[in-house]
């Protein structure tokens, strides 16, 4: 199931390249006079009833592509299942066979197996040795079509359409955008914890397509995409002194940002991707800076004595969040992103940090400390409504899912090594995320473009 | 004081310990004042810093000032270095993993800098020595206790040029 490209840069550029045509199915089906509502999934609650979908395998004409007909319809309920929200229902209940894609489905055999939604699809080897990969979605209680698109690609993307034909199932039922067609990156770890390797990886968010960035001479730490996917700041002690690193995906080279007098660490994007902010320690005193990445330019945002790191912006780039001892112990602190207005959003027990703003702006999520525990947790961006969703002996740096619903973070055991899990705003569906190796430092890119 | 004893320890079994420090979880057997004995290391060598000077100070948690015992260590560095002038030093600053990763990059860059700065305090010239932190990713003892955490919250004066050989 999980088949792995080869030729792995080869597969980014394709992934990048994707001349995607979408456009909406064929004619709508007549809905039958019901005044059922719309099929809808609240994603806001915990799931305790997932909704049953049926996805079909994708039926195609030739043997090749109906083995790709059937791997799509597994990531795609692979993905679902993950989510929580949705249960897969088990192929072998199903009754009717579909055979063609200009027919609606019997809704009755779909009815009494209980699926409230269908998933069907196609696959078409085209002539110029693409493929058209085509998919329709059915509210079956309400007897609807709800949407259909027809993606155009190459055949050894049909991954990346899976993962669209995911979202676009998800935004329809949940009205909410999706996060299936994203990539984690992390940093990989092996060796023992004296003498650790380090090594930026990424892969797909469902863990396929893993492969390294960085060689295992350099320690690497805390990667973090770019609003548009394309680069990945991190710290790396590639020239002996911490130095925060630009790594472009497309040409797979990197930079070291700015020429700095101390070490330098904790970058992270504007959300506009025009600058990174991140510390600077001069002797032994950490503050936040943030570099234009076109003119070169530096601005300085806080000026004290105390610990100030860990930036983070808001969506709409107008403040920052961060960490500083400044009151005695870290805690959290917002400021405009000019540095002014300076004030303290954490006052709850124990030592807070790694603050990151939801995407959608409504939430910070941070790391806690405290009982001799670390947790992962929440607060809105004036320190009220604070929720802790999970917490081991350390979980540490959360990231978020595009859509803001879904928190990935690290756990490592005592004496264990790290591992990615991923937990929703809920507080519900903890999951381990497949690594090849070890894992810490995650981070979720933005849907892929 | 069972701190102290500890600290004590570490460094004892620090000292024991070969160039590429390994982990020791008990406490070295050997005294630490092995430059008394006939057959110590070279003077001079980045093993008599190590061994007959002490080439770590440790630190309380989420802490960077200096405690006595960091004090008189440093002195010790300070005396050998003004003996040994050709010596260059990189000092690292550590810390124990109970600290998020980019807190304590800060956190080891302050002990670092705290351990430079009052070897500058005692006439040591400051281009003599760079600076690091390390975080929380470079432990001395892989142990998760109190004791390896005690061990891993340190600054490492590091000789990277200049020591007779």
């Amino acid at each position: 199931m999980m088949r792995v490209i080869k030729g792995i840069t080869a597969a980014f550029a394709l992934l990048c390249a994707v001349a995607w045509t979408a456009t909406p199915a064929a004619a709508q089906t007549p809905a039958p006079a019901s005044t059922q509502g719309r099929l809808h999934v609240d994603i806001t609650e915990g799931h305790l009833n997932p909704m049953p979908v049926a996805v079909v395998d994708f039926i195609a004409a030739s043997p090749p592509a109906a083995q790709v007909g059937r791997d799509v319809a597994q990531v795609i309920r692979a993905n679902l299942e993950r989510s929580s929200l949705f249960r897969s229902v088990a192929p072998a209940a199903f009754i009717e066979r579909i055979q063609a894609m200009d027919v609606p489905p019997r809704f009755g055999d779909w009815r009494i197996i209980d699926a409230q939604a269908l998933t069907v699809g196609q696959v078409t080897a085209l002539p110029d040795g693409r493929v058209r990969i085509e998919f329709k979605l059915y509210d079956i209680f309400a007897e609807q079509f709800l949407t259909g698109f027809s993606y155009s690609t190459t055949p050894d993307n049909w991954r990346r359409i899976a993962h669209r034909i995911s979202d676009q199932i998800y935004e329809q039922l949940t009205g909410e955008r999706g996060y299936f067609d994203t990539r984690i990156v992390f940093v990989s770890e092996s060796g023992p914890r004296t003498r650790r390797v380090k090594r930026l990886m990424i892969m797909d968010q469902d863990g396929a397509n893993p492969f390294f960035l960085t060689g295992p001479d350099a320690m690497v730490l805390t990667p973090r995409f770019s609003p548009s996917a394309q680069l990945i700041t991190y710290m790396s002690y590639e020239t002996g002194a911490p130095r925060v690193f630009l790594y472009n995906l497309e040409t797979n080279r990197r930079e070291v940002l700015g020429d700095f007098p101390g070490m330098t660490f904790a970058p992270r994007f504007a959300p506009d991707g025009n600058d990174v902010v991140f510390t600077l320690d001069m002797n032994g005193n950490a503050e936040i800076f943030a570099m234009d990445l076109r003119s070169r330019q530096r601005r300085r945002l806080t000026n004290h004595p105390a610990i100030d790191t860990s930036p983070s912006y808001s969506p709409d780039g107008a403040q920052v969040v961060f960490n500083s001892d400044r009151g005695g112990s870290p805690q959290l602190y917002v400021m405009a992103a000019d540095g002014s207005g300076q004030r303290r959003i954490s006052f709850g027990d124990g030592r807070y940090s790694t603050p990151v703003w939801s995407p959608r702006g409504d939430l910070i999520a941070f790391t806690r400390q405290g009982g001799g525990r670390f947790a992962i947790g929440v607060m809105r961006p004036d320190g009220s409504g604070e929720r802790i969703l999970t917490e081991s002996y350390l979980d540490e740096a959360p990231t978020w899912s595009p859509n803001g619903r879904v928190i990935m973070f690290f756990r490592e055991g005592r004496g264990e090594g790290p591992r990615i899990w991923s937990i929703d705003l809920t507080g519900r569906n903890l999951r381990q995320l497949p690594t090849p190796t070890e894992a810490s430092d995650p981070a979720w890119s933005p849907l892929l473009p | 004081m069972r701190n102290t004893l500890i600290v004590l320890a570490a460094v004892a079994s620090v000292a024991a310990c070969a160039s590429r420090p390994e982990p020791t979880p008990t406490p070295a057997t050997q005294p630490p004042a092995a430059a008394e004995r006939p057959q110590g290391p070279v003077p001079g060598s980045i093993e008599d810093f190590r061994v007959s000077v002490g080439d770590r100070i440790f630190f309380g948690y989420d802490q960077f000032a200096l405690t006595t015992e960091a004090r008189s260590v440093l002195e010790r560095q300070a005396a050998w270095l003004r003996q040994y002038p050709g010596v260059r030093l990189l000092v690292a600053g550590n810390c124990d993993e109970r600290g998020t990763r980019e807190y304590n990059l800060a956190l080891g860059a302050r002990r670092a800098a705290a351990a430079r700065d009052f070897l500058i305090s005692l006439g040591v010239a400051g281009n003599r020595m760079e600076t690091v932190s390390y975080g929380k990713e470079r432990p001395l003892d892989p142990r998760a206790n109190e004791e390896a955490w005690s061990v891993n919250r340190n600054s490492h004066s590091q000789i990277v040029s200049g020591a007779v050989s």
